[in-house]
């Protein structure tokens, strides 16, 4: 009715729409519009309701209450089977994929078509769409062989080929090196010239302002207010945002009493499938300064760390300085259980915060215990220190949670994070290896990351932070290590150096690489 | 005498053939049915319970119906079996391993609960029931197969239950590859969420594959009954076979094709100590181990070699909920 009043038919229209998970209100009383083309950039914290709201558009989820208008005409989708006859196509920030389906199979899968089933003709219309908008695919090739952006293409596709007008995408940049990302951009673009409706998920400003026409605001589940991009800024987005203004300025003490406390030389590592992952690597870590780390995901980041951690069988040497005798032990195929009992205090944040640091059905005094278990009385464990400890990481991080004994699992990805870097911190580490300890937090839980990080760093820490975001690294960081293809392609002052230069190193040898996967 | 043990192996491999496709089945749909062996044993004595009934019941036996009504009572129990088995783990989301193994016995139990039920009300002096005449409807084959020397002993000399194993993997084999069917239900196996937001109905599938599955398998526990014992049903005479059907699903890397050679080769395995003279009952047990010997050295090698298409589907086991965080 009110489409028709405002003479405008809207693509996707939501009125009121509400979904609880038991007790948690994960969206509350939700409206929305996109036109047909037009980029939609939907922005809020972490547990803000943005990817379940997606969810009801795309009938993953069905709304409590509230209606969805499709091009004006009012729709129940109970199925994402449903939402597709409509139009409504969505790229999932954890991709849809079967692993070993090729890009096509993948792109059929669930197709109700007339034509008799050949593959043949789906690879030719896959590339078909590919050259339209300037995708590079190979529809043969099996998902597991592909990177994390060609996996993204075949999403995109899949979506474009079951004639998606209305696409909804859940954080696509957070796996995407900057000149991934600039190149998905100039394809949504191109896709709204097309008169494609476009709603995008983000949690980086600058990419909302460089790429939408609209930006829909989110908070706690509530909706804020549609702005358009043209007539705002990061600092009245931020501000709708939060509710109250943070500042965007990341705090840097000057490094203190600066000693090498870590150094690496000629480290080498092959994985399983006897890729080499690590190639020749050298550098030294000081305390009291944050040695950031950049590159494209998957240039061996993770197994610089846990080479460091005892996890990996390394070539080389990675020597530790003890910050009071000054006396040097080789880490090098030390277990984790024998680095420790040297009496050196190593913390490891790894990025699979579920899967490696965390235990998701153990509750918070449980998972704290993992650190400390060895210590109490031989036989029975000790759960009074664990649980004091535990109180004191929800008091102090600010961890929303319903008690110390609800388990992990059941926590919003930020709060997992507060109570693993919580514990790690707790045991006065000399060491601290962080692996994009903010991936998925929102603006006030990431500060308060780097909060802490730069407490340790005063401690006389020795703090090594792999990031993606490289406006973080530049503010947070005293030096910048850039990682490609698993060399150093560089080690900058972050004070001085600027941004193009640490993501031109992050591609220096990125043709070699690609040589390198396929070989 | 080859000739004799190759038609034997035949023989003996068809239970497991059934058995394997069955369980291919279900298995590419994210459901590991360890009940196999106990709805094996159900499809067979749901086979007996029918011919004995109609054995009974009238004086001529109609061959059509002598053959249909123990088939459709074979069908029928099976799938009640497989129906239980998706309530449980599809519907409730029960674990799946648990429910396999209680299904198995259950299976088992019920069997060996009619088979001894069915010796009583025969009043028989032996713990078995005796459907030769049954068991010779479904034991027809080709009249022209003795003529044919070796060729026609090896491939003609079958009953129809045994082409229809044969029959049963290939076209399996086609609908899993070669079809869309197939690639939903393969999708929904190695990735239900996936399958899901693709518009399939995982449930659906999940139930008929499995049901699909449980009917096939039950033809393996009548094929052995009516044929391979020659209409004799004794109690927990079926043995391990619906164990080693699960075994030749992993040999045969989860492709009825393969199950066809497969089978062939580890009903040999199961008989060779017939074939192998002056062989004492301890050294019978060893070769009886064989077909599992030939599994876990076979698991061991695809699993050093890391091949991705011969790993199991990678949801294999695991509940699937829509809404689950």
């Amino acid at each position: 009715m009110q489409a028709s009043q405002n003479n405008e038919v809207y693509a996707i229209r939501l009125e009121g729409i509400s979904k609880r998970f038991g007790n948690k209100i994960a969206n509350d009383n939700v409206d929305l519009n996109v036109k047909h083309g037009q980029i939609l950039a939907i922005l809020g914290e972490n547990g803000s309701g943005k990817t379940t709201l997606m969810n009801v558009i795309a009938g993953i989820y069905f709304p409590d209450h509230g209606k969805i208008f499709v091009d004006g005409k009012e729709v129940v989708m109970k199925s994402p089977k449903e939402a597709i006859k409509y139009g409504i196509g969505m790229i999932h920030q954890h991709f849809k994929l079967v692993d070993v389906f090729s890009a096509a199979e993948n792109i059929m899968l669930g197709l109700e078509e007339k034509e008799k089933y050949s593959i043949k003709r789906c690879e030719k219309r896959v590339s078909e769409i590919a050259n339209q908008y300037g995708f590079e695919i190979d529809p043969s090739r099996k998902i597991y062989e592909m990177s994390v952006s060609e996996k993204q293409t075949v999403e995109i596709i899949k979506v474009l080929y079951r004639n998606a007008n209305i696409l909804i995408l859940d954080e696509p940049t957070a796996v995407l090196a900057p000149q991934e990302t600039e190149k998905l951009f100039d394809v949504l673009r191109k896709m709204r010239d097309d008169g494609k409706a476009i709603i995008i998920i983000t949690h980086k400003l600058h990419e909302v302002l460089s790429l939408s026409d609209q930006v829909a605001v989110l908070c706690k589940g509530k909706y804020i207010g549609t702005v358009n991009t043209a007539e705002t800024n990061e600092a009245k987005l931020t501000e709708m945002m939060v509710g109250k203004k943070v500042t965007l300025n990341i705090d840097r003490p000057e490094p203190i009493n600066r000693k090498p406390r870590l150094e690496l030389s000629h480290v080498s590592c092959v994985n399983r499938e006897g890729t080499k992952i690590l190639n020749d690597v050298s550098f030294t870590a000081y305390s009291g300064e944050i040695l950031g780390i950049a590159g494209i995901a998957g240039s061996g980041q993770r197994e610089l760390l846990e080479s460091i951690a005892g996890l990996q069988k390394p070539e080389g040497e990675i020597l530790y300085i003890d910050p009071e005798t000054g006396k040097t032990e080789d880490l090098r195929s030390k277990t984790p259980m024998q680095i420790r009992e040297k009496g050196i205090s190593l913390s490891f944040i790894p990025e699979d915060r579920l899967g490696m640091g965390l235990v998701g059905n153990m509750d918070i005094v449980d998972n704290v215990m993992l650190r400390s278990y060895r210590k109490g009385r031989p036989f029975l464990l000790d759960r009074n220190n664990p649980k004091k400890l535990a109180e004191k990481i929800i008091e102090d991080l600010e961890v929303v949670t319903p008690g110390v004994s609800t388990p992990i699992r059941s926590l919003s990805g930020g709060n997992v994070q507060k109570v693993l870097v919580g514990r790690e911190i707790a045991s006065a580490p000399t060491v601290l290896m962080s692996a994009y300890p903010v991936r998925g937090l929102d603006i006030n839980s990431s500060y308060m990351i780097y909060h802490l990080l730069n407490k340790q760093k005063e401690n006389g820490c020795a703090v090594i932070y792999v990031g993606e975001d490289l406006d973080v690294l530049l503010a947070l960081a005293d030096r910048i290590l850039v990682i490609c293809a698993g060399s150093v392609s560089g080690i900058f002052d972050a004070r001085t150096t600027t941004k193009e230069e640490i993501g031109l190193k992050m591609i220096q040898n990125k043709h070699q690489r690609g040589s390198d996967a396929n070989g | 005498m080859w000739a004799e043990f190759i038609r034997r192996a035949i023989m003996q491999g068809i239970p497991l053939l059934f058995g394997s496709t069955g369980e291919i089945i279900t298995e590419k749909s994210g459901n590991l049915n360890l009940g196999i062996p106990g709805i094996m044993y159900v499809g067979g004595i749901g086979g007996v319970i029918g011919a004995f009934l109609y054995e009974q019941n009238t004086t001529e036996l109609n061959p059509f119906l002598a053959v249909f009504i123990p088939l459709l009572c074979s069908i029928l129990c099976s799938l009640i079996m497989g129906l239980i088995y998706c309530f449980l783990t599809v519907s409730l989301r029960a674990n799946q391993n648990v429910t396999g193994l209680a299904m198995t016995t259950f299976g088992v139990g019920i069997g060996n609960f009619f088979g001894g039920s069915l010796v009583k009300l025969a009043g028989s002096d032996v713990p078995s029931i005796n459907l030769t005449a049954t068991s010779s409807y479904f034991r027809t084959s080709l009249p022209f197969a003795e003529d044919l020397g070796w060729f026609g002993q090896i491939f003609l000399s079958h009953s129809f239950l045994a082409y229809l194993a044969i029959i049963t993997a290939i076209v399996a084999s086609f609908v899993l590859t070669k079809t869309r069917t197939g690639l939903n239900l393969r999708a929904v196996g190695e990735n239900p969420a996936t399958a899901d937001a693709a518009g399939i109905r995982v449930e659906k599938y999940k139930y008929l594959a499995t049901c699909i599955g449980s009917i096939i398998a039950g033809l393996g526990g009548l094929y052995y009954v009516m044929d391979y014992a020659n209409g004799v049903w004794s109690n927990d005479g079926f043995g391990d076979r619906g164990w080693l059907a699960i075994a030749l699903v992993i040999f045969a890397i989860w492709r009825p094709n393969l199950s066809i050679l497969g089978s062939i080769l580890f009903g040999g395995l199961y008989i060779v100590h017939n074939y192998i003279p002056n062989l004492d009952v301890s050294g019978q047990e060893l070769f009886k181990m064989l077909p599992y010997v030939v599994t876990i050295l076979f698991l061991v090698i695809t699993s050093i070699g890391k091949k991705r298409n011969a790993q199991p589907p990678a949801s294999l086991g695991l509940p699937y909920f829509r809404e689950d965080r």
